[in-house]
């Protein structure tokens, strides 16, 4: 690990980042006056100098990462086993979703309320995330500006509710339907984009949407937002603040469940085949009799109604929306969970989504350091990982039983 | 029968999820101070956490609160709604008596209903949108800081009496802070009847040049500019205005009564008036915490420090009155007991606004604040 | 009709426009070679800023005079921010190539997190004041106060850029390598181009671009914050793919016609709908002709 050349190289980084840093973190000015600090700048190059020799002890040792046995590659190939192990094998799965589930069940017997709220929103963000993960992961068409969708969803509750006073079980199917149309809405235009102009024309529609809400202020109420939006009835009964708490739990909860189920259902259904067809060539895709325009259409469709009923959780459990919450930032985080995950992969998708939502929350021990870390994180695993955490199975054929079948 | 056995069997469950965890002996008195701590918006969340701490710090050196040592419990909620949510349940589930904060008004909307229903005590310094104890939907919640009407109010009066102005134009940064000063000042204006206003609209916070607004502004020949919105924003439209020789006078809200404001914008700010609470800068209490900042942190302290410093004497001062932290008895104290703090010798009405907290207009000369009578 | 008046919004937006142009230069840039939206571009704008307001404020105690302290903050601005901009592509990027497109994505909102939290906490969360401002230039007078100089130099700047860098990428070898790069990286590395150090330079030049857009931008504004660069990256992002990504006068025009269109909006309708008139322009520009203004359409290889 410390071999001469090594050691050198590291130095060399070290002095390399503290030149770098020295303007930024070496000098303040203070009230006109330049102030030195050069213990910061020597503290960065010190831990500098160690990941250098971290860094470049794991490429040397693990050159050709990935095929190898790096220990971050031994970890994910472990997670990737494990994955595929519990895919192939139902009764494993069946064992850890059956622990999973009591563990989400009885989670808020024994954590705070604060625990519960905090899981909760990691539930809206597992659907939201595999909603995006339909349309990103599954189909390849890359979408900036997702959050649009989820305010859609939000507002559609809050204003019914507000102006018609509908109820939350009568505004979920709305919003639901309200998202999807507006999916399609989106998607009409764009069929003939594809990569990164789809995914700019997206983000301009993210912004679109949220400066709308920003700016039709007698409407929407602006930035003022919708306060006293209500929670969700439970056959009628009163709910104190704490019940309805853990009430939106289990409903965060089952929706996360509900979408898992059927996001895994349509994988391997006709429309999901097409999809996954799409992603990987538009164009031999359509040779093999794929209808583009339909198949494409229903990919937005499916993604979006997802991020609708979200929203309309969203909206219920916080009881006050604002465009702030729907920006080209939100956007961006769940897009990152979808690619963290691994894309297409609804295990790799929903550990993300709690990973990234909790996350923030866990890392507040660093308090203002935490986003820092943070970005960091997202970089490091990129680099580290770039499939993804767990990369979906591609499907497999197995020809011999066609030929048993045939057989018979 | 089987509805009302669901819901018996459902209710007894949700029971027994509840009373776990919530029973704990409090050897400490825990205040929590919810706010932006980090992000953009940490500037006026900070200066909150180091008034209570200066305070904190005071009480605890005396022997503490009713024989207890106080426990100061900071949340980073980034002014926005969804984190804020979180804050308030964890503070609850954390058992805090009273909190100082939220900063923002998207955050303290969230958070207080489950203040309200928890039955504990939010005093905010900085928190200005008049619905929020006017609407008379949270007893619970009380501030140190003139709302926004009183705000606009007095800008409006002073445009009109003082200036003189025949013409004024009203920019906002379209936050529900500016656009509200903004509307209530329009209103007012618009009531005296000889003024007109002659553009009211928003521009783009963040954006790199006002210069075609300002450009509008002149064109419509306004005498008075009013702005509704933050210092930086304005410092930018002081900047243009200046470059494009198209100065008039400015009016904002308390956002521009800030020592951060002068610094951002030097000499582009002179002349500028904002509205403010009436000077405390000669309190005595407002000296001692300035100094004992200074002797801490090394700084002048920021935006609403004064009112957290109020705030926190306020609650404090109520808890030992009522010699109870009984929250019912502390709002009682909080409403009868006169108490001395840095923005002057306050109480509270019966909506949760400070009683005493004035609202003076200031203009900037030579880089000070200088009262205008 | 106020010609006066329409003349003066005309100005205000070529103002932006040219400011949004002169981000939008580094950041088509990056794109035209490794077809990487890079997210992280305007927090390197953004380290521009802050590096020329440290080196004017230490240069300000001094006395120098205000060009003086100017034109050496933009000259430290570029350099490290060239090394800031080589050190992220060496860590955030290069091990990502030949991974699918996303990865650099996301490893850019990654940078672009990390790199705003770290001057936030080295630095300070609030705004503070560039110490100089742009000395008038006499000769401007007679457009009667019409164009600033900040607004001329900016302009001229952006423009100069725009004409050098054309220069550049279709005379000189590094640029014709950087084409071949572009288009095909595989075929450019069989005929002994190194790619990698192409790339390095596409990053060195971009980041340089930004370091001073950075400088030019905190004179104008008088201000510089450790957030400026998301707003100002998204606006010269949209100006960019406006003018058609990749495309070097493309960003310029794209960042005009930007910044033109929000003038207008404000000159004439209100100041409220600025931004919605922005993306609405980049939404309908993008489904009527997908490769933006200027931008060359690539013809699809089965």
């Amino acid at each position: 690990m410390f071999t001469p050349k090594r050691l050198i190289r590291s130095v060399l980084i070290s002095i390399w980042f503290m030149i770098l840093v020295f303007p930024v973190v070496g000098i303040k000015i203070i009230k006109r006056a330049p102030q030195f600090f050069y213990e910061r700048v020597l503290i960065i190059g010190i831990i500098a100098f160690v990941l250098a020799i971290l860094w470049s002890w794991y490429f040397e040792v693990y050159k050709d990462r990935g095929e190898s046995n790096g220990i971050f590659s031994r970890f994910f190939k472990k997670c990737s086993a494990l994955s595929d192990k519990v895919s192939n094998d139902s009764r494993t799965a069946l064992k850890l979703i059956i622990i999973l589930f009591i563990a989400f069940m009885i989670l808020p017997v024994f954590t705070s309320m604060y625990q519960t709220t905090v899981y909760s929103l990691a539930f809206l963000y597992v659907m939201l995330a595999l909603g995006l993960n339909i349309i990103v992961g599954i189909a390849g068409q890359l979408v900036l500006g997702y959050a649009a969708f989820y305010a859609v969803g939000a507002y559609t509750y809050a204003l019914l509710n507000q102006y018609v006073g509908l109820g939350f079980w009568v505004c979920l199917p709305i919003a639901g339907f309200i998202t999807v149309i507006a999916g399609i809405l989106l998607a009409f235009p764009v069929l003939k984009l594809r990569g990164d102009y789809l995914a700019i024309v997206t983000l301009g529609f993210g912004e679109i949407v949220r400066l709308l809400l920003i700016n039709w202020a007698n409407f929407t109420g602006g930035n003022r937002g919708i306060a006293n939006i209500p929670r969700p009835g439970f056959f009628g009964m009163d709910l104190t603040p704490e019940q309805a708490t853990i009430y939106i739990y289990y409903l965060c909860l089952f929706a996360a469940i509900i979408t898992i189920v059927i996001v895994a259902r349509l994988i391997n259904s006709r429309v999901g085949l097409a999809l996954q067809a799409l992603r990987e060539d538009e164009i031999a895709s359509e040779a093999m009799g794929i209808d583009l325009r339909k198949i494409k259409l229903s990919a937005f469709a499916l993604g979006s109604c997802w991020a609708g009923f979200a929203g309309v959780l969203f909206a219920a459990r916080n009881s006050y929306i604002n465009p702030t919450s729907f920006t080209f930032m939100d956007s961006a985080m769940i897009l990152s969970m979808v690619v963290l995950g691994g894309m297409g992969s609804i295990v790799g998708v929903s550990l993300a989504a709690l990973v990234l939502t909790l996350m923030p929350e866990y890392l507040r021990a660093f308090s203002e350091y935490r986003m820092l870390i943070f970005g960091l994180l997202m970089v490091t695993m990129m680099v580290f990982r770039p499939q993804g955490i767990i990369p979906p199975a591609k499907r497999k054929y197995y020809p011999t039983a066609l030929q048993n079948e045939e057989n018979n | 029968m089987s509805k009302v056995f669901l819901k018996g069997v459902l209710a007894a469950f949700l029971g027994a999820v509840l009373t776990c965890g919530s029973a704990f002996a409090a050897d400490t008195i825990k205040i929590g101070v919810p706010g932006a701590h980090s992000g953009e918006l940490a500037s006026y969340g900070l200066p909150t956490l180091n008034a209570v701490n200066l305070v904190v710090d005071d009480y605890n050196a005396k022997g503490g609160l009713l024989g207890k040592q106080i426990e100061v419990i900071a949340f980073d909620d980034a002014c926005k709604a969804e984190i804020a949510t979180n804050a308030a349940t964890k503070l609850i589930s954390d058992g805090v008596v009273g909190i100082i904060g939220h900063i923002c008004s998207p955050a303290g909307k969230a958070a207080m209903p489950l203040y309200n229903n928890a039955k504990i005590i939010a005093i905010s310094g900085s928190i200005t949108s008049p619905g929020m104890t006017l609407s008379g939907e949270n007893p619970y919640f009380f501030r140190t800081v003139a709302n926004d009407t009183a705000s606009a109010v007095a800008g409006a009066d002073y445009v009109i009496n003082s200036l003189k102005a025949k013409k004024v134009a009203i920019l906002h940064d379209n936050s529900e802070y500016g656009k509200g000063y903004a509307e209530q000042a329009a209103d007012n204006l618009k009531k005296a009847g000889n003024v007109e206003v002659v553009l009211f609209e928003a521009i783009t916070p963040g954006a790199a040049d006002y210069s075609s607004v300002i450009r509008k502004v002149r064109n419509v020949k306004a005498d008075v500019l009013m702005w509704g919105g933050y210092y930086p924003e304005a410092s930018k439209l002081l900047s243009n205005m200046n470059s494009l020789d198209a100065v008039i006078p400015m009016i904002g809200p308390d956002g521009l009564k800030d020592q951060g404001f002068i610094e951002l914008a030097g000499a582009d700010a002179e002349n500028v008036y904002a509205s403010g609470p009436t000077d405390t800068s000669a309190n005595p209490v407002s000296k001692v915490y300035a100094e004992k900042h200074m002797a801490k942190y090394g700084s002048t302290p920021g935006a609403f420090f004064d009112n957290a410093v109020s705030a926190t004497l306020a609650l404090l001062n109520a808890i030992e009155k009522a010699g109870t932290t009984d929250s019912a008895k502390v709002i009682d104290a909080l409403h009868k007991e006169d108490i001395e703090t840095a923005v002057g010798t306050i109480h509270f009405d019966e909506h949760g606004d400070a009683v005493g907290v004035g609202m003076s207009i200031y203009q900037i000369q030579n880089g000070e604040y200088v009262e205008m009578k | 009709m106020d010609w006066q008046y329409f003349l003066e919004i005309l100005f205000s937006g070529l103002t932006r426009g040219s400011i949004y142009a002169l981000i939008a230069l580094g950041y088509t840039m990056v794109y035209g070679i490794i077809e990487l939206i890079n997210f992280a571009h305007g927090e390197i704008y953004m380290l521009g800023a802050f590096t020329a307001f440290i080196v004017a404020g230490i240069l300000g105690t001094m006395g120098f005079s205000a060009s003086a302290i100017l034109i050496i903050a933009a000259f430290v601005a570029i350099v490290w921010c060239v090394a800031y901009g080589y050190t992220m592509e060496k860590i955030a990027y290069k091990p990502l190539r030949g991974q699918s497109r996303l990865a650099p994505l996301i490893s850019a909102i990654g940078m672009s997190i990390f790199l705003q939290n770290y001057v936030q906490l080295a630095q300070t969360a609030e705004f503070l004041r560039f110490p100089v401002r742009m000395p008038r230039i006499e000769f401007l007078n007679i457009f009667g106060g019409i164009l600033r100089s900040s607004d001329f130099v900016i302009l001229v700047t952006s423009a100069i850029i725009m004409v050098c860098l054309s220069l550049f990428i279709r005379y000189t070898k590094l640029g014709k390598a950087m084409r071949a790069t572009a288009q095909n990286r595989k075929m450019a590395m069989l005929l002994g181009i190194d790619a990698d150090k192409i790339i390095s330079l596409t990053f060195i030049v971009g980041s340089g671009l930004a370091a001073l857009g950075g400088t030019l931008i905190a004179t104008h504004t008088m201000q510089v914050g450790f957030g400026i660069g998301f707003i100002a990256g998204m606006k010269a992002f949209t100006a960019a793919v406006l003018g058609g990504i990749g495309s070097i006068p493309g960003a310029m025009l794209g960042g005009l016609v930007l910044g033109l269109a929000e003038s207008f909006t404000t000159g004439y309708f209100a100041g409220d709908y600025e931004d919605v008139l922005a993306f609405v322009l980049l939404v309908l520009i993008l489904i009527f002709r997908p490769v933006g203004i200027l931008g060359k359409a690539k013809v699809q290889k089965v």
